[in-house]
């Protein structure tokens, strides 16, 4: 009889999986369990749910149909444990899903820090479909709106409350916004898009309770300074932690997350895990070993098909990427641009006068050679930085070259001739020529020329 | 508040130009009925018995057109029957004669101060619609603001789209078969005619009102469609060239043709969008226009067979479909708030292929039955061109294109003839397939699958079943509008032209990261 694979959880790591497996394998029995929603949809999109950019449908990426098209069975329902011996997984309503493989894909879950008056109605975090549908209830008719903690979804949060008109108190524990992650240009051109945004920014600030009214709800938020804050409404966006509480009782090792050897797998036979709920037991340098981004999940799930079908194949963290959007200020990442610069890594970071635009290139003193890539408000071609910084590329040629990185639309300016001239005047007994202007012809040219 | 003001503005002009269509009712009185007799618009064949059965219906009045138009169109029913067999009134008079009737039937106050009205009708609400747009420069800072459009009774067919839709559908029906309906709203375009045609004496045909009410639309819609986003230098050009286009090429240079008595010809509107450019009368009329017009022949055959291809492989259909043509301008503009509503499914891609390239086999045979019928001298296919060029012009040119293609907008999106029906979008997306330089490129692996791109395509593309396998996309549909990258919040997607090869990359190089694992 084919093997059943059940993964469990239907986010990009689960699906990216089953995917995979289908496309690589006809005849696997593949299910997948979730009891957030029956289908898939994408996480990252839950704000724009919330903005009304566009409704639940929207965030699907497939249709429907897709499913039953690919044989990949769909199981709606919470899972309470995994029986290991018996293999199979335990809902909590006690019906049983035998497995032959067991993928675990489950995701993070919103972190609280046990602060007095956190489970109190109207403080939520926002991790899940049902955290949509329960801030949508809690910011009915508010005045205003606190978000705590300053992170990727706390940044959000904000903007989801700003479209609607909500005055939002934006308590952010850092000196400046994510300065843990950001160097100072970046995190400050960042302070500057919220508090333009008219969102009250508060820096350096830090919750010490969240205080009820009359009717048992969320009525004030208080921070360690003594200040009170009134307000209907409390985001707690401090972070999120591999979702594995009910993993507690079983065999499976974890730790933050659960614990995988290089091929993704746990300690237990046929048991494998993907995504946010992963801990790598070795990560790669540089890296951590718990990444919650979505290209990572997918990553995994890509990965993993293999392993499950025959081929087995090592997870490989390869070249860090991301992004973001912080209200109108677009931000990409390749390769490493860390706060603080590491000792012999320096930095060549041009900013626009005035508009928040910023291309910054860090490049090792004793070799020249470029480690990454960071801009904000400028868009910078994936496969060009990635192609540099796995040649080895050095700064000069990356400079040289640079037009064939800007990914910007047509017509909008272009400002590598800013960059190169910005290290012309610190470098003035070497200047360099930019070579290559922006567009596809321009990288394919560079290619060939190199 | 600047901004409540002139939706309050639009509103009170929008509901004024409605009243416009009965104020004042229809009345034929005696100094209607000399009118009547002195107009020099009825045909010598048929106008006797025309106005002895108009004749009888003096010292009627009606209130409404809804009273007036059936009357006068029973009566010149009567007329028909009165003629006996073989002798008919044509559609392409009843039309004129039921426009004029209602002209000089109209007691509204708008005679003689036509100007004034358009001011308070379609000036106020222009303004009204400016006020309400302009202010978002100042109080909101640029870059996309989709804020509320699903919640939106106006954009997410609410009850206001509905409106929107059932008075756009009206007024398609009205200018294409019924034109009478709207005597009162044509003749406010009057002066307009006048000034750009030098005639003191001119008259708004219901296609002199048509092209003013549109072009302004593109006006008024584009300088929105300008502050929605004025981040981005590729949607401020887009439009320029939109309103350009519709503007000169549209709107003022085939009517300053007329004023000097040459064909009224569109040099952009190009075969088989363009789908009577080979019927008889339009080549007779090229032929008989001297240099100019053999120029205009020319012109419109290299435009279809040489130049409007040739720059599709260059940069993409989107050189005419979403920077030049007036169907396109429209939906660019007017249409842009209904963008998302396109369906996006592979059962509407399925009907979209089978629909476009339907009707460009139509429009084929229709040209070709035509012109084969033109150049024999009436000898091929004599019985089998007429209804044909009717059908198509009904089915096609009118109910597709028009009474669908816009009135649907607030339904269907924006782009519902330019997707499954335009012939000429269909010889553009196929050279835009199978050989031009045009690409949306993915950007590696940055893609988090959100959405956004998809729900905003107007022509109902699924972006991110592309992007999110770094796939770069190619779709004989794509207008280029842009939009797909503008709304990306991760910098996934360029419009892009390049060399052809590679073109279609099975899947992007570094989605892993060791770049040896695919990603499709
Ligand atoms: C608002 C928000 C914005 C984000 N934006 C970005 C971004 O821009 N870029 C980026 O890289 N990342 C972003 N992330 C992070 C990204 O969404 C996650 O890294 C990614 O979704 C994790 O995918 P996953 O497949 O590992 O888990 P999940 O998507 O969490 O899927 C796990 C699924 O398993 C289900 N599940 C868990 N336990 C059980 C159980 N016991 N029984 C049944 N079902 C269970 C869960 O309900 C869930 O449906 C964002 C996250 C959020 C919340
Ligand atoms: S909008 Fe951008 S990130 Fe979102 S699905 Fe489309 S390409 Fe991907």
């Amino acid at each position: 009889m084919a093997q059943h694979v059940v993964i469990l959880g239907n986010g990009i790591a689960g699906i990216t999986a089953a995917r995979h497996i289908r496309k690589r394998c006809a005849e696997t029995r593949i299910t997948v369990v979730s009891g957030e929603t029956d289908h898939f949809f994408s996480r990252t999109a839950l704000m724009y749910i919330y903005m009304g950019h566009m409704k639940y449908e929207h965030t699907k990426p497939y249709e429907d149909s897709f499913w039953a098209k690919n044989r990949i069975e769909l199981r709606r329902g919470w899972v309470a444990k995994v029986d290991t011996a018996g293999k199979a997984l335990v809902f909590d309503d006690g019906s049983t899903l035998a497995y032959d493989s067991l993928v675990l894909a489950t995701g993070s879950a919103s972190n609280k820090f046990g602060w007095p008056g956190q489970d109190l109605p109207g403080v939520q975090g926002l991790y899940s479909y049902q955290d949509l549908e329960s801030m949508e209830a809690n910011t009915k008719g508010i005045q205003r709106g606190v978000v705590i903690g300053g992170g990727l979804i706390g940044i959000e949060t904000a903007e989801m409350l700003h479209s609607r008109d909500i005055p939002v108190t934006f308590l952010v524990r850092e000196p400046s916004w994510m300065s843990n992650v950001f160097p100072a240009e970046e995190s400050e051109l960042i302070n500057r898009e919220i508090r333009q945004n008219g969102i009250d920014l508060r820096l350096g600030a830090e919750l010490d309770r969240i205080e009820a009214g009359p009717d048992g709800r969320a009525a004030a938020v208080v921070t360690k300074d003594g200040e009170t804050i009134p307000c209907g409404f409390v985001a707690l966006t401090v972070g999120v932690h591999p979702n594995i509480g009910f993993l507690k009782e079983s065999e499976i090792e974890t730790d933050r997350g659960i614990l995988v050897d290089d091929h993704l797998r746990t300690n237990i036979p046929d048991v494998y895990a993907a995504g946010d709920c992963v801990q790598l037991r070795q990560a790669a340098p540089g890296r951590r070993p718990v990444e919650a981004v979505w290209y990572t999940g997918r990553a995994m799930g890509q990965t993993l098909a293999r392993t499950l079908t025959g081929e087995p194949t090592p997870y490989l963290q390869g070249r860090w990427f991301n992004s973001a959007k912080f209200f109108d200020l677009e931000w990409q990442i390749y390769g490493e641009a860390p706060a603080t610069l590491p000792d012999g890594v320096a930095t060549l970071c041009w900013q626009h006068a005035e508009k928040p635009l910023l291309i910054r290139i860090n490049y090792r003193e004793s070799d020249q050679v470029v480690t990454g890539f960071q801009v904000m408000g400028v868009r910078y071609r994936h496969d060009a930085c990635h192609r540099w910084l796995e040649d080895g590329r050095t700064l000069r040629y990356v400079l040289e070259n640079l037009g064939a990185a800007n990914f910007d639309p047509e017509f909008y300016r272009e400002y590598e001739s800013e960059v190169v001239a910005l290290y012309n005047s610190k470098f003035p007994e070497a200047p360099v020529q930019l070579k290559r202007r922006r567009g596809l012809t321009g990288w394919i040219r560079s290619l060939r020329a190199s | 508040m600047v901004r409540r003001t002139g939706m309050a503005l639009f509103l009170a002009a929008f509901i004024g130009f409605l009243g416009l269509l009965t104020y004042g009712g229809f009345e034929i009185d005696d100094a209607a009925w000399s009118e009547i007799e002195q107009s020099s618009r009825w045909q010598d064949w048929h106008k006797q018995p025309f106005l002895d059965a108009i004749g009888e219906l003096r010292g009627q009045s009606w209130s409404t057109p809804f009273g007036f138009v059936p009357a006068i169109n029973a009566a010149i029913d009567k007329a028909d029957e009165a003629m006996g067999d073989g002798v008919q009134f044509q559609k392409w008079d009843r039309q004129p004669y039921g426009l004029e009737l209602a002209r000089i039937a109209s007691k509204s106050p708008i005679g003689g101060r036509e100007g004034l009205f358009l001011f308070l009708t379609v000036g106020l609400a222009c303004i009204g619609g400016l006020l309400y747009a302009l202010p978002r420069i100042w109080l909101e800072p640029a870059g996309i603001k989709n804020n509320g459009v699903m919640f939106s009774k106006a954009k997410s067919r609410g009850w206001i789209g509905i409106g929107v839709g059932v008075f756009l559908i009206g007024l398609y029906i009205a200018l294409y078969f019924h034109p009478a309906y709207i005597a009162n709203w044509i003749r406010l375009t009057d002066p307009a005619t006048r000034l750009i045609s030098g005639n003191p004496d001119a008259r708004a045909s219901q296609w002199f009102f048509y092209g003013f009410l549109y072009t302004l639309s593109i006006l008024v819609m584009g300088v929105r469609m300008m502050v929605h986003y004025r981040h981005s230098r590729y949607h401020l050009l887009r439009t320029v060239s939109i309103i350009f286009f519709q503007t000169g090429f549209a709107f003022l240079i085939p009517e300053i043709l007329v004023a000097l008595n040459k064909p009224w010809f569109d040099f952009k509107n190009a075969w088989p969008l363009n789908y009577t450019f080979f019927h008889g009368w339009s080549l007779d009329q090229f032929q008989n226009g001297g240099a100019l017009g053999w120029f205009m022949l020319f012109w419109g055959i290299g435009l279809s067979l040489l130049l409007i291809p040739l720059l599709a492989a260059f940069f993409g259909k989107r050189w005419y479909c979403s920077w030049v043509c007036g169907c396109g301008g429209l939906a660019e503009t007017l249409g842009d708030p209904y963008r998302h509503l396109s369906d996006k499914s592979l059962k509407a891609w399925k009907i979209e292929r089978w629909l476009i390239h339907g009707v460009l086999v139509f429009a084929v045979i229709m040209t070709g039955a035509t012109l084969a019928n033109y150049l024999s001298e009436g000898k091929l296919l004599a019985e089998y061109t007429g209804p044909v060029q009717e059908w198509y012009g009904f089915l096609i040119g009118s109910i597709f294109a028009g009474v669908v293609g816009t009135g649907f907008y607030p339904f269907m999106g924006n782009r519902v003839w330019c997707r499954f029906g335009c012939p000429l979008a269909a010889i553009l997306g196929i050279v835009q397939k199978y050989k031009s330089r045009f690409r949306i490129t993915t950007n590696g692996g940055q893609c988090i699958s959100c959405g956004n791109c998809s729900t905003y395509c107007e022509m109902g593309i699924d972006v991110r079943a592309y992007a999110q396998r770094g796939q770069n996309i190619i779709r004989a549909s794509c207008v280029g509008c842009g939009v797909c990258a503008a709304v990306c919040p991760r910098g996934v997607l360029r419009l892009e032209n390049g060399p052809e090869e590679g073109r279609y990359n099975e899947v992007s190089l570094l989605q892993i990261g060791d770049g040896k694992i695919d990603a499709a």
